[in-house]
């Protein structure tokens, strides 16, 4: 009895001892209480070159630097530009059509709520080196 | 009452019977330069930043909102403070403008924007002066650091140098027509009153 015990407490301390080798990914190795480095910040780009879609359905990305750009119940800073309305003025790309209709599919003079926040599809993009290879080809 | 007057002209009007002629010309030229001195140094202290954000209704609403704008972080560390933006460099407006804010005093003591609703409330109204001011000096404020002639367009963006290289350069649009909410967050603008006074988009409205 007294060695069964002894062999599972070894075991078990052996277990903890393995426990500190996981490690959080999306952490890193840096320990629970100390604090992380933060990723550098790259310089978002600000070409204006429109690029294709990669596939059938993606959001066009956004060709321009969007840093504090004010998207609240207040202001939309992206349609301040892309806003049909605005667009022979701004030169800008218009929102799609289809972004004015709502989900009972009722075409609206304004856009749609659920279209509201353009960054929860539509992202700036940065030169950086992707963190996991990729094979995806464009068609 | 005209007696008083009366009173006080002859005390005025009378020779010194005291102090020299030399003490009281000195003497007025000395208190005169103090005064000056004095009063041009307080009026620069109300210029600065402690000063601005010394009631918590600037300090807790629209400084915060500065800090995360590149007009108080940024690369390079060259910044803006309240007066650099809100009041004009040159004397004879910046005192124009320093009486005007006799009101902002009044607004103070009544607490007109003492609470956060309340300057939210307010805010339009306060930005739409402040629009106004800049519009009407064509941007003064703007360009005691932004100067029309040291822009580089070929370091600008496509979109800036568009702009800038048509309407800035026309003389038809100033930096304010374009360039609101860049150091405090936009209020709520109904509609066709929006930020590059153009037809505007509209912002649909809560429940």
């Amino acid at each position: 009895m007294r060695k069964l015990l002894a062999i599972v407490l070894g075991l078990a301390t052996a277990l903890v001892w393995a426990e500190p080798t996981l490690v959080d990914s999306a952490r890193g190795p840096t320990p629970i209480l100390e604090t992380t480095q933060p990723p550098r910040l790259g310089n978002a780009v600000n070409d204006d070159n429109r690029l294709p879609r990669n596939f059938a359905q993606q959001p066009p990305i956004i060709p321009h630097r969007v840093d504090g750009y004010q998207v609240d119940k207040n202001f939309n800073k992206c349609l301040d530009c892309h806003a049909r309305a605005k667009t022979a003025f701004s030169g800008a790309i218009p929102v799609s059509a289809t972004h004015y209709i709502d989900r009972d599919g009722k075409v609206l003079a304004n856009i749609s709520t659920r279209r509201y926040f353009c960054m929860q599809c539509h992202v700036p993009q940065e030169a950086a080196k992707p963190l996991v290879g990729n094979s995806f080809q464009r068609k | 009452m005209l007696e008083l007057l009366k009173r006080y002209w002859k005390i005025i009007n009378r020779p010194s019977m005291h102090f020299s002629l030399g003490f009281l010309t000195v003497g007025g030229f000395i208190g005169g330069i103090v005064f000056w001195g004095a009063f041009n140094t307080a009026m620069e202290f109300t210029n600065t930043e402690t000063f601005c954000t010394g009631c918590h209704e600037m300090r807790e609403n629209p400084f915060p909102e500065l800090k995360n704008t590149i007009h108080y972080t940024n690369r390079s560390g060259v910044r803006a403070k309240c007066s650099d933006c809100h009041v004009p460099h040159e004397w004879t407006v910046k005192m124009a403008r320093k009486i005007q804010a006799s009101k902002e005093v009044w607004g103070k003591i009544f607490g007109t924007i003492d609470t956060p609703e309340k300057f939210q409330a307010k805010r339009l109204e306060l930005a739409r002066h402040e629009w106004a001011r800049f519009k009407a000096n064509d941007s003064l404020e703007c360009r005691n650091c932004h100067n029309y002639e040291s822009m580089d367009f070929t370091r600008q963006s496509l979109r800036a140098q568009q702009m800038h290289s048509t309407y800035l350069a026309s003389k038809e649009k100033t930096c304010i027509d374009c360039h609101k909410g860049i150091a405090h967050r936009l209020p709520y603008v109904p509609p066709g009153e929006s930020p590059s006074d153009t037809p505007g988009q509209v912002v649909p409205k809560g429940p």
